[in-house]
């Protein structure tokens, strides 16, 4: 064989299986195991920490206020939203570990007269002149038995 | 990191209509313009050296070893302009060993390694395989033995040795055509299959970006023999320069048309995207475009290289002519592949508002980093052509 | 010598199986979750993008949104107002005068995950794929932050993250779907208007909801095959 033929195959075998070699340990170990991206990335995605709590959680502590709460119109809410996600309180129930959102800016998120809001799914006041003589919402409104105490 | 949210901020308060928020920051920016740009050049160079090998134009003789050369020194740069954009550059290997098949990016590592070791490098290395034999010869101490290294210890230089190293680059340039055109077009293809993006969706993309690489190709090789010509202080070989501005002239019109129909199509299909493609054109877009664009880096150039193919204009007006134009192709397609990547992620996916593109000086995606990677291909082909003169080579001829 | 030769066959054929692996169709069992979205009952109150950022770790900056919400109103004259001040992280204001407004709503906006997803297709070296269960996710120990997938998404719902440099998005909060919970964005909406679950049980919560209601998808033009499907869609909607 003509040497500049020999030399270029030479070279690209050289290359080539170099290639191989060095490819094979780089591929990472799962990495194919049920498609084309790293199976390990699956549990690493799954076993990232929970922020918010379960609030079946809360059930087992605060029977009581789910009791209340379940026949209540605030029955489709959460707990989570008005107390934050709540993780640091469930592994160490404490008095003060955990948030007690109120006041009007936050009851307005959902009840400030808004036109974009449908009126069948939530009821609405202005939070700016809404019995105003009382500044937070929850002096008249019990937040987890809203009419309570009111007739 | 404050100063990124800085520019984010900045970039917020410049927001017309809406956007989806996670649309305010620009994911590409002047590195992925630049990106296209280098390997556009490239493409076109390679064409314009195969014209001469291939198709036996052989008035472009003197300018064949330069084209090669100068892709060469392109096509090394060309692929630290993506890394350096990405998130994370170290891992940068993956694509290689771990390709998507459905990605249209995936296959950039296998195409540029070809494009760059089996058929570049190797037609320049058949091409100067009996010099560097000679070379090796003529020189003394350390460079005797670069150049025996480069000649990978084969010695024959006899005739029918010498007729093989032709025969086989030849073959390699018949390959290297299809090569040079997937190389290119495949970065057309990154763009053209997205088709989240109208302004990029088209099957006309990878079509246009081979036409205009080859355009911009050819008007580098036509300023750098101009310029290195007039750095050796020899005559140009005017036969040779009206060849390639001919050749120039072609690329023009192909491109132009091509451009002209893909807006065209755009403008008369109108669908739900155009009426805020419009306003894109017409407002953030109308200076890179219309200006830079299609004025001077088309219509001038194309009205200039188009006289001399009329009227007879002296060769001092001539080379003049030649490098002005050049000059604004260069220019003008510069923003072509601007207007394209920067333009196509000014205006929401949602179609109803715009962000804005401010270019920074510093940082790995300012001006600064980008002029270093447009003059560094230059650094490299000052070397090549310090290491591998082709005016030697006719000598020793 | 013969180790050798394992070795660099190994590596020949061991990106054919993974390509023969990405065509299989997704397994017959298991859950294939889906998402529907009810424009109808949603009230705006952005407790969604809210607990999304703090269950992520999102970036703080307004730049980067896993789900957002946002505010349609088209005005008497035909003009189609769409705002999303922060994402509605804040909560929403009223801006236009109740007198010229035609019709009006919030849109809640997350990633699609679809089945025939457009980013995944586009990642060069497979950082980001659909999990067997039908979710899109991204691995962000593998993940080059090339921004081809931002740029692939049509919904806008990716983003590159300040921080890891790598792609990010929605996961439908994957790690708590493992444990059998509800995604956060869901588990603080207060009008049932995110519905998540498993399209291949019949009795699951989101199959009945989508017996029940006239559905749609964001851009079917584009048939990215969707799995998130929204009741009371309008025209004005992209
Ligand atoms: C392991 C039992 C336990 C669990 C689980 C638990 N808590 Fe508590 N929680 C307590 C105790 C004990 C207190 C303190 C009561 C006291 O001293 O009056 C408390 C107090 C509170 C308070 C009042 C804190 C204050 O500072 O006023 C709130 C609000 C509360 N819990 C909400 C929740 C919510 C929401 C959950 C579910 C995410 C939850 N808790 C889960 C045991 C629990
Ligand atoms: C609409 C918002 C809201 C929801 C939903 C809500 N809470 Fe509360 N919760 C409050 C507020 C506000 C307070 C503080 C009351 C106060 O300071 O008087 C409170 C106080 C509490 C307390 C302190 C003791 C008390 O009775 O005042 C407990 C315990 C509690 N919540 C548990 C729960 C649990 C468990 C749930 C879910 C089943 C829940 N909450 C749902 C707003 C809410
Ligand atoms: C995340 C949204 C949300 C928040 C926050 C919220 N609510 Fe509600 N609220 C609702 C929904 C939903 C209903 C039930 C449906 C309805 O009003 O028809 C409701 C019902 C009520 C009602 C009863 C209305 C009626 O027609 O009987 C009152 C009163 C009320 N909420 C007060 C409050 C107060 C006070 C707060 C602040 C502590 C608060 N809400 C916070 C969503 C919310
Ligand atoms: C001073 C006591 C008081 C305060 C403070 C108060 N409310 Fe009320 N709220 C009432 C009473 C009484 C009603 C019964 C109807 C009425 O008077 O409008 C009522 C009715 C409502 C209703 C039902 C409206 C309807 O049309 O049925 C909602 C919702 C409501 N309140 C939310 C709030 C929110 C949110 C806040 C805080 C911004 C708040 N309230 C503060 C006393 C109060």
């Amino acid at each position: 064989m003509p040497a500049q033929i020999n030399r270029i195959l030479l070279l690209f075998t050289a290359f080539i299986g170099l290639f191989l070699v060095v490819r094979h340990f780089l591929i990472p170990e799962t990495f194919g195991q049920y498609g084309h991206y790293r199976g390990a990335s699956l549990d690493d995605i799954s076993s990232r920490e929970m922020v918010f709590a379960d609030k079946e959680d809360c059930f087992a502590c605060h029977d009581d206020i789910m009791e209340i709460l379940e026949n209540e119109m605030h029955a489709g809410l959460s707990c989570l939203i008005c107390h934050g996600p709540g993780r640091e309180h469930v592994d160490d129930p404490q008095l003060g570990n955990i948030n007690k959102e109120s006041g009007r800016e936050f009851c307005g998120r959902c009840h400030d007269i808004h036109p974009s809001r449908p009126l069948d799914v939530v009821n609405q006041v202005d939070i700016k002149t809404h019995h105003t003589e009382k500044t937070n919402c929850i002096e008249c409104h019990n937040p987890h038995a809203l009419w309570e105490g009111m007739e | 990191m404050e100063d990124h949210y800085q520019h984010l901020y900045e970039m917020l308060s410049q927001v017309e209509g809406y956007i989806y928020p996670n649309e305010i920051e620009l994911q590409w920016g002047i590195l992925i313009v630049l990106y296209p740009y280098l390997t556009g050049l490239v493409a076109g160079a390679f064409i314009l050296a195969s014209l001469e090998r291939v198709f036996k134009i052989k008035v472009l003789g003197p300018t064949y070893q330069l084209a090669l050369i100068t892709a060469l020194s392109f096509l090394i740069v060309a692929p630290f302009t993506l890394i350096s954009h990405l998130g994370q550059p170290l891992r940068a290997y993956e694509i290689m060993i771990t390709p998507n098949g459905t990605s249209a990016m995936a296959i950039f590592g296998f195409i540029y390694l070809w494009y760059l070791l089996a058929v570049l490098n190797l037609e320049i290395w058949l091409d100067y395989r009996r010099d560097f034999v000679i070379w090796a010869k003529e020189k003394k101490g350390f460079m005797r033995g670069v150049y025996k290294v480069l000649s990978l210890g084969t010695s024959d230089i006899s005739p029918k040795a010498v007729k093989l190293d032709d025969r086989l680059g030849y073959i390699i340039t018949v390959i290297g055509i299809p090569s040079a055109f997937l190389l290119h077009g495949y970065v057309g293809f990154i763009f053209g299959s997205i088709k989240a993006n109208p302004w990029w969706s088209t099957v006309l993309m990878p079509v246009i970006f081979i036409f205009s690489a080859m355009v911009s190709g050819i008007a580098l090789i036509m300023i750098l023999y101009m310029v290195v010509s007039f750095l050796r202080k020899v005559k140009i070989d005017m036969a040779c320069l009206d060849t390639i501005a001919k050749y120039l002239f072609y690329m023009l019109i192909l491109d132009f048309t091509l451009e002209s129909l893909d807006q065209v199509h755009r403008i008369y299909e109108a669908e739900e995207s155009f009426d805020i493609l419009n306003v894109l054109v017409n407002g953030r877009l109308n200076i890179t475009l219309f200006i830079f664009q299609i004025f001077s880096g088309m219509i001038i150039p194309l009205i200039g290289i188009g006289a001399i193919q009329l009227f007879k204009v002296r060769e001092q007006v001539r080379k003049i002519i030649y490098l002005l134009t050049g000059v604004m192709v260069l220019v003008g397609i510069f923003f072509m592949r601007w207007n394209v990547v920067i333009g196509g992620q000014l205006f929401s996916k949602g179609f109803h508002g715009f962000t804005n593109f401010k270019l920074g000086l510093v940082g790995s995606e300012g001006l600064f980093m980008a002029i270093m990677w447009m003059v560094l291909p230059f650094v490299i082909l000052a070397f090549l052509l310090w290491l591998l003169p082709p005016w030697k080579k006719e000598e020793a001829a | 010598m013969a180790a050798a030769g394992t070795l660099v066959l190994s590596s020949v054929s061991r990106p054919f199986n993974v390509l023969l692996m990405a065509s299989d169709p997704p397994p017959e069992e298991g859950p294939w979750w889906g998402i529907a979205i009810d424009i109808t009952t949603c009230i705006g109150c952005g407790m969604c993008a809210r607990a999304c950022k703090m269950e992520n770790d999102v970036p703080d900056e307004p730049f980067y949104f896993r789900t957002w919400v946002e505010q349609y109103t088209v005005l008497n004259n035909g003009e189609v107002k769409i705002e999303s001040p922060n994402g509605g992280i804040d909560g929403f204001k009223s801006s236009v005068p109740e007198e010229e407004i035609f019709k009006t709503f919030f849109v809640p906006k997350m990633c699609n995950h679809c089945s025939k997803s457009p980013c995944t297709q586009v990642c060069p070296v497979g950082a980001t794929f659909e999990s067997p269960d039908g979710v899109a996710l991204v691995d962000e120990k593998y993940c080059i932050g090339c921004g081809y997938c931002v740029q692939a998404c049509p919904y806008g719902c990716r983003y590159l993250h300040p921080e890891k440099k790598v792609a990010d998005k929605c996961t439908l909060c994957y790690h708590r779907l493992k444990n059998g919970l509800a995604p956060a964005c869901m588990e603080v909406c207060p009008s049932k208007a995110r519905i998540y679950g498993n399209l291949r049980d019949r009795d699951s919560e989101i199959v009945r909801f989508l017996k029940e209601h006239d559905y749609q998808v964001l851009k079917p033009h584009l048939n990215t095959g969707s799995k998130l499907y929204y009741n009371g869609l309008t025209a004005e909607i992209s």
